[in-house]
Parts: C-alpha cells; structure tokens; sequence
C-alpha cells in the first residue's frame, strides 16, 4: 500500500473527526476563551438538544427516511410536559407525558409512512404543522412560566455533570447499541440500502420503520423535557429551525441521504461541529443573519461531498477487487 | 476479399489505483463486420468499451477511426465520432415513457430551446415502426420488462444511425426469440456496412453472428481470430486460461420424495392453473419465452406478489405464505433474475448481506453476537469461493458473479428445502456459472429441491431433470430428461 493510499484511509475513517479538531484549533487562534472548561460545557448543553435530534434523525435516514417535524413535536410534548408537571408536581408524569406525546406523533409519522405509503418528507412536514398548530392551541399562543422544579431536566446536574449532558451521554449510547448490536439496527441499514432486496429477504419493512418512528418520538420527547427546562418556561413557538440543525449534524455526520449508512459516533461529531461553528460565529461576532448563510452552505456541501466520495469510493473499490482477483490467478 | 478497417485501437493502456487493468490493447474491426469482443468479467472487455465511448480516458495509446486520430472524452462525442453503445446494465428512469426514453437527448427542439412534442412523438413513432416494436408510446418503462427495454435500447442505439455500434451482452435479458430478431438487425447492420462490436461470453451466439472474435484475459488481447478458425472450445480454454472438462457438471442423483407441490396456482391476467413439483435431489427447469409467466410464478410462491388462488405443499405440508417471511420460514427461497433490485443491498458489507435473512440465529438476549456471525459468513464465504478483500467489503464492489454468490451464501444459511433460481447465472462469466452449477448439483445431492427458471436452452437441458415449459401464464408442457431438445421446448414455449 502506498502512501496516498493510506491517507485516504485516514481520512476516510477520521474525515470529520479531524474536520473537528481543525475547527477546535481555529477557535482557539480565533478566541483564547474557546477551551476553557466553561466554554466546552457550554457548547455541549448548547448542542445537547439538537444532538438528541439528531440521533433520532440519523436512525430515520438510515432507513431511508426522515423527520421534519422533531421540532414542532417537541414544542407540543414539551409544553404539555410542563403544564402536567404545574398541574400534578410530579416531575416523573411530566418526564412521560412528554415522551407519550411525542410517541404517539411518531406512530401517526409512521401509520403515514407504512400504511398510507405517504413519502416520510410529506408525512412529517403535515406533522410539522399540526403538531406546532397544536401547541399554539393548548396556550392560545401564550408562554406557561413560573415551572418551579422542572428545570432540574436542564438546569440540574449529578455529580457535577449537567443534566442535558447525561442525557445525550445515554442516548448516544442507546443508538450506538441499536444500531450495531441489534437485529433492528441491521434490519434498518438493510431496508435504507435497499427496501426491495429487504422485502425479498423476509425483512419486515413496516414494522421495522414504525419501531424507528417510536424511538425517534422517545428521544423527541426528552429533548422536548431538556428544551423547556432549560428556557424556564413553556414555549409553544421554541424548537423552531431544530429540524434543520438536527438534520445538518446527521449529514455532516456522514448519514447518508440515499440511506443505508450512518453510524452515531458521526452524528455526535457531526452534531459538535456545528456547534461549534455556532459557538465561533457567536464569540467573534459574525452577524446573525450572515451566520444564517452560512449554516445553509454547510449542509449543501456536506451533501456534495457524501455524493463525490460515494462516486470516488466505487471507482477505487473496483480498482482494488481486480487487483485481488489477478493475483489470485497468477 | 479484405474489407477496409473502421476502428483501429493502438497500445491502449489504462490502469485504475493499484491495478492494471488494460496492457497494450491492440486489435482492429472491419467495416461490415460483427466482431466479438469475449473474456472473463474483469479481463478488460467493459473497460476497453468505455473507453472507446468516451466514459474513462486511456492512460496511453491511440484510437483510429477511418485511419484518422480519434479522440474521444464522453459519450456524446462518441455518438459524433459514430459510435453509439448499448449498456449490459441498463440504467432507466422508470417513470419516462417509451416515447420520452426514444427522444431522450436528442429532442428535436426549435431555436429557443422548446421541445417540439409533435415531433418528437413522430420520431419515436417512426422508430418503433421501422424496428418492429409494438409498445405504446405512452407506457411507462416500469411497467415493461427488462427484456422489453432491452429491446428498446437496442433500437434506440441501432436508431443512431451510427458507423459503429458496441453491444455489451445485450441478450443477457432476452429470450431466444428476441435474440433472433436481434441477430437478424445484427446481420442487416452488417450489410449495410456498419461496423459491430459484440461483448459475449455465450458461444453458441458468438457462432452464431461472429465474422473475427477477439479473446482477452487480465487485461491483455489473447487473440484475433476468424470465427471460422475456431471452435467453442478453443475460445473457452483461452478466456479461462485452461481446458474446461464440461460445461455442465451435471451428475446422477437418486430422486427421493416429493418435497414441493404446487396445485392450481392462479394469479387474474398473470398466471392460471400451474400445477408442478419437485422431488429431493432434482433440479426442475423452467422454459418459456420472456413474459410466458415463468418469473412470476416463481414471486407469487415466495410470497413477493399476492395470488388468487392454488396450494402450496413443503414436505407434504401445506404451506401458508403470504409474504416472504412465511415462505422462508416454510423453508422454501428465491434468488431473483434482477440481483441488484431484489438480491443486495449494496451500501452494506458481505457479513450483513449474508446474515440478513437470518439474524435471529445470531441474537443472544436481544444482542447481535458478533463472533459467531463472523464465524458463519467467513465459512460460506470460503465454501461458496466469494472473491472479496474482506467479509467487511462493500457488496457493491464486487463481481456480478461474487454478488450472485453472496445471495445464495444469505440463503444457505437458512438451510432451506426449496430453492427457486430465477436466472441464477445471468451476466455472470464462465468460471462463476460453473461454480454454481457445480453447487447447484451439491444442494440435490443433500436432498434438496431445485427449480431453476432460465432462458437460455442449453443450460436448462444441461443441468435439468424435467424441464416445465410455459406459455401465456400457463404451463403448456412437461418434458423428461429423454425427451429434451431446444425444439421440443420450443414447440410448447410458442403455445405448444
């Protein structure tokens, strides 16, 4: 092997992560503040939410599917989170309420998707409305304050670690596991690489995306619990745009669109990059609206590079398999 | 009388990372001429193609065209230079229109750039008429077969009026029947001057047409010969390299019991009244010409599509299948004539592709077991002789035959009693078809049912016991090893 092919390697299985570290450096020449403890554990809480996301996101888009509407849904399963919590005091039904609601927005997702065969992009931009729809209704667009204990979920923190973190920790976790040891995550790659050859290979297509739908309506619905915890009050309009940011950390993350190939490692580090990029913009002052720009080139070229690389990656593999089979006959 | 040359191709050399894939091509077709371009996959054919249609460019070495320098950078400057080429895959927009995949390209437009419908549709019209087709203008290319659009894109590719045209085993979908009227199109392009390249790997059809063939391996030219100097068999030792003892190795098998029984299968305007079975240690052929019904029947009993009526039986039980599931679980799989549809999903590894079907093997309390999934897929992968780097490559780069192999790998696993083979070999090469007759012939030895739909005759009486034939959704007749010849199936395949 010679040595640009080993650079390619390299960078085929580090790509992002040192796309990362070259952001981290340039923070660093940028604003000396960038690695302070306080600063790290402000991107982190910062992103937790929309990292929440995009874990539900990644395993959607593996199966060749997706959400817009995590957003929305969060709002709506967040808010009535909140109101449970002042009406009841008790943190643990709120904690479920939130995860019930935005479960049973996830099965409608699904119902669509599998039963109506409606495409996932039209099914969850009608949830995306409905669900926001909602939430304004429940209040009559007014904000719930005054949440008392519920800011635990955002604000807290045990053994020192902040409470979103812990979440994200778990969750990272969960999809990790899903995704590489269970025959959900293997049936799910197989279904977004191929529904066809799935079918035909005894898959059950409709039961394994609905099961996507509900983990993603899981973690929607503790990203809702983190979101209104963390802004100290209800917010029937918060989460707007979250879809986006969730959907550009999954990509930049190196998910696929095309389906079939995603891991959760990619999104964490897909979701950091964005923020911290967000978190550059922020401290050295980049205006608002420019910065708006440029989180929309971002993920054009993300996707760019996912369709390049796809192209060079099946031109090289097919150099090498001839090598393989020449000197086998020799 | 030596006819004047058209395509000259001098010291053609092309390397990719790591490999080479061309080593100092040379050979030259003639005006008037069909010249036959064989060899193993991977021995450079396809390569060599794009290159002279402009999709790769050659590290060195000089194409001629009519004595004069050509130099060729993508398919659109082919088609100026007079070449057009037909594709072994054949890539389609399934929702275009016949009318529209016709024109596609080639619009006939005014000087703002408007597509001129009207004409368009007299076009593609004139088209279909001068090429025998009988298509509506307005069908969708979905709802054709692969056969059919085969046939579309050799007309459309003849339609070029082209001085040279390159075929890249362009029967590899067809049946027999549409193989002559390509043959006679063949021979009148030939007349008329034009210069053909065919890409083959199936000898009675290189017989057939051929004027010079042109025999590569790893890369470099073995020969050019007259077709009339040569012989099956000499072609064959020198793609592969050796003598090949037989084409089929067929054995005898006892024939045990009945293990398949399918009664009175019917599917409304597709399929009526099938009736058939298979007994332990056969192999049951399926014959008949492209749209007779063959391969969905074969999706009705896997449970693919849903049928109206009939009864399946599996080791004399009745077997419920309504979907795939049902019908792995009764033991009974197929391996679909459209591999890169229904067969793989190509983004992901060997080892995933192979343990799909059967993941429950592998989980221990809800986790995959990692180990012993490895341990399984390394076995079939050595058993079955699956040419990748790793069990951890991607399916989608390998070989059409290491692909085809990796399916049966997922189905071995399952250890099932029937296995339906929906065109088990199609454009895989020599050596990779071998090896799965030659396993084909292992699983009857193991008592196993086999049925193998195919449309190419001489495998089928190579390899087959009995030999189904049908026709027009129905099956028209059944033929024993004895009474076997490419009449007698014909006789039943054309109604019979």
């Amino acid at each position: 092997m010679n040595i640009s092919n080993r650079f390619k390697r390299v960078r085929k299985k580090y790509g992002i992560l040192l796309v990362l570290i070259l952001l981290f450096i340039i923070a660093t020449l940028l604003n000396s503040n960038f690695l302070s403890a306080r600063n790290l554990s402000n991107i982190s809480k910062q992103v937790s939410i929309t990292t929440i996301l995009a874990f539900g996101e990644t395993i959607l888009i593996i199966s060749g599917m997706l959400d817009l509407s995590n957003g929305s849904v969060l709002a709506l399963a967040g808010l009535l989170s909140v109101s449970v919590f002042k009406m009841t005091g008790s943190l643990l039904l709120a904690f479920l309420v939130a995860i019930i609601v935005a479960v049973i927005c996830n099965i409608l997702n699904g119902i669509m998707v599998t039963k109506f065969k409606t495409p996932p992009f039209i099914a969850t931009l009608a949830m995306m409305a409905m669900a926001r729809g909602a939430a304004l209704l429940y209040t009559n667009g007014q904000n719930i304050y005054q949440i008392g204990d519920y800011t635990i979920f955002g604000q807290g923190s045990i053994l020192g670690i902040p409470t979103p973190i812990i979440f994200l920790v778990i969750i990272a976790f969960v999809t990790w596991y899903i995704l590489h040891h269970t025959r959900l995550g293997r049936s799910l790659y197989a279904i977004g690489g191929n529904e066809e050859a799935a079918v035909a290979s005894g898959v059950n297509v409709n039961k394994n995306k609905m099961k996507a739908y509900i983990i993603n309506g899981v973690f929607v619905g503790i990203a809702g619990v983190i979101f209104m915890s963390r802004v100290n009050a209800g917010l029937p309009n918060g989460g707007q745009g979250f879809e986006f940011q969730a959907l550009t950390a999954s990509i930049i993350g190196g998910t696929s669109f095309s389906g079939g190939i995603g891991t959760a490692g990619g999104t964490v580090i897909g979701a950091f990059i964005v923020g911290t990029l967000n978190n550059i913009m922020n401290l050295t002052a980049v205006n608002s609206y420019l910065q708006q720009i440029i989180r929309g080139a971002i993920i054009a070229l993300a996707v760019i590079y996912d369709t390049y690389s796809k192209n060079m990656k099946m031109k090289s593999e097919k150099g090498e398999i001839e090598v393989e089979e020449d000197e086998k006959e020799e | 009388m030596e006819k004047e040359i058209k395509l000259k191709i001098e010291n053609i050399n092309k390397s990719f990372p790591g490999v080479k894939a061309l080593d100092n091509i040379n050979f030259s077709v003639k005006k008037g001429s069909v010249h036959v371009l064989c060899g193993e996959n991977g021995a450079g054919k396809s390569t060599l193609m794009k290159i002279i249609n402009g999709i790769y460019n050659q590290d060195s070495g000089e194409i001629y065209i009519d004595g004069e320098l050509a130099d060729i950078n993508s398919p659109v400057e082919a088609i100026d230079h007079g070449i057009s080429m037909i594709f072994q895959e054949l890539n389609y927009v399934p929702e275009m229109t016949v009318e529209e995949n016709f024109v596609a390209g080639r619009w006939p437009t005014n000087k703002f750039g408007k597509v001129n419908w009207k004409k368009a549709r007299e076009t593609a019209k004139n088209l279909l008429e001068e090429e025998g087709l009988n298509y509506s203008l307005d069908t969708k290319l979905k709802n054709l077969t692969i056969s059919d659009i085969q046939l579309l894109e050799i007309s459309k590719a003849v339609s070029y009026d082209s001085d040279i045209i390159i075929m890249d085993e362009p029967t590899s979908a067809i049946s027999d029947k549409e193989i002559e009227i390509l043959f006679e199109k063949i021979n009148s392009l030939r007349d008329r001057g034009k210069s053909v390249i065919y890409i083959s790997h199936k000898m009675d059809e290189i017989f057939q047409i051929a004027d010079e063939i042109t025999v590569l391996r790893d890369g470099k030219v073995v020969a050019t010969n007259k077709a009339e100097d040569l012989t099956e068999d000499k072609v064959v030792s020198m793609m592969v390299g050796r003598e090949l003892s037989k084409a089929f190795p067929k054995e005898e098998i006892e024939i045990g019991k009945k293990i398949f029984e399918v009664r009175n299968l019917s599917r409304k305007g597709v399929i009526r009244d099938i009736n058939f079975n298979v007994h332990r240690g056969e192999i049951v052929g399926f014959a008949g010409l492209v749209g007779a019904g063959r391969t969905e029947v074969m999706r009705s009993l896997f449970g693919l599509d849903e049928f109206d009526s009939g009864e399946i039986k599996i080791k004399g039980k009745n077997a419920k299948i309504t979907n795939t599931s049902d019908s792995i679980d009764n033991g009974l799989v197929m391996l679909s004539e459209d591999r890169r549809r229904y067969g793989i999903v190509p983004v992901r590894s060997v080892r995933e592709n192979i343990t799909i079907s059967k993941l429950d093997d592998f989980i221990y309390g809800g986790r995959l077991h990692a180990k012993k999934e490895k341990k399984v897929v390394e076995d079939m992968s050595h058993k079955l002789n699956i040419k990748t780097p790793s069990i951890e490559t991607n399916v989608s780069s390998l070989s059409g035959g290491n692909q085809q192999k990796v399916i049966l790998a997922k189905w071995l696993v399952n250890n099932p009693d029937v296995f339906l083979l929906d065109e088990p070999t199609r454009g895989i090469d020599v050596g990779a078809k071998y090896e799965i007759y030659k396993l084909m012939v292992d699983l009857a030895k193991e008592g196993k049912g086999i049925v193998m739909v195919s449309s190419e005759l001489p495998e089928l009486i190579g390899m087959c016991d009995r030999i189904y034939v049908m026709s027009e959704g129905t099956i028209t007749g059944e033929l024993s090893r004895e009474e076997f010849s490419q009449k007698a199936i014909m006789k039943y395949a054309i109604g019979g």
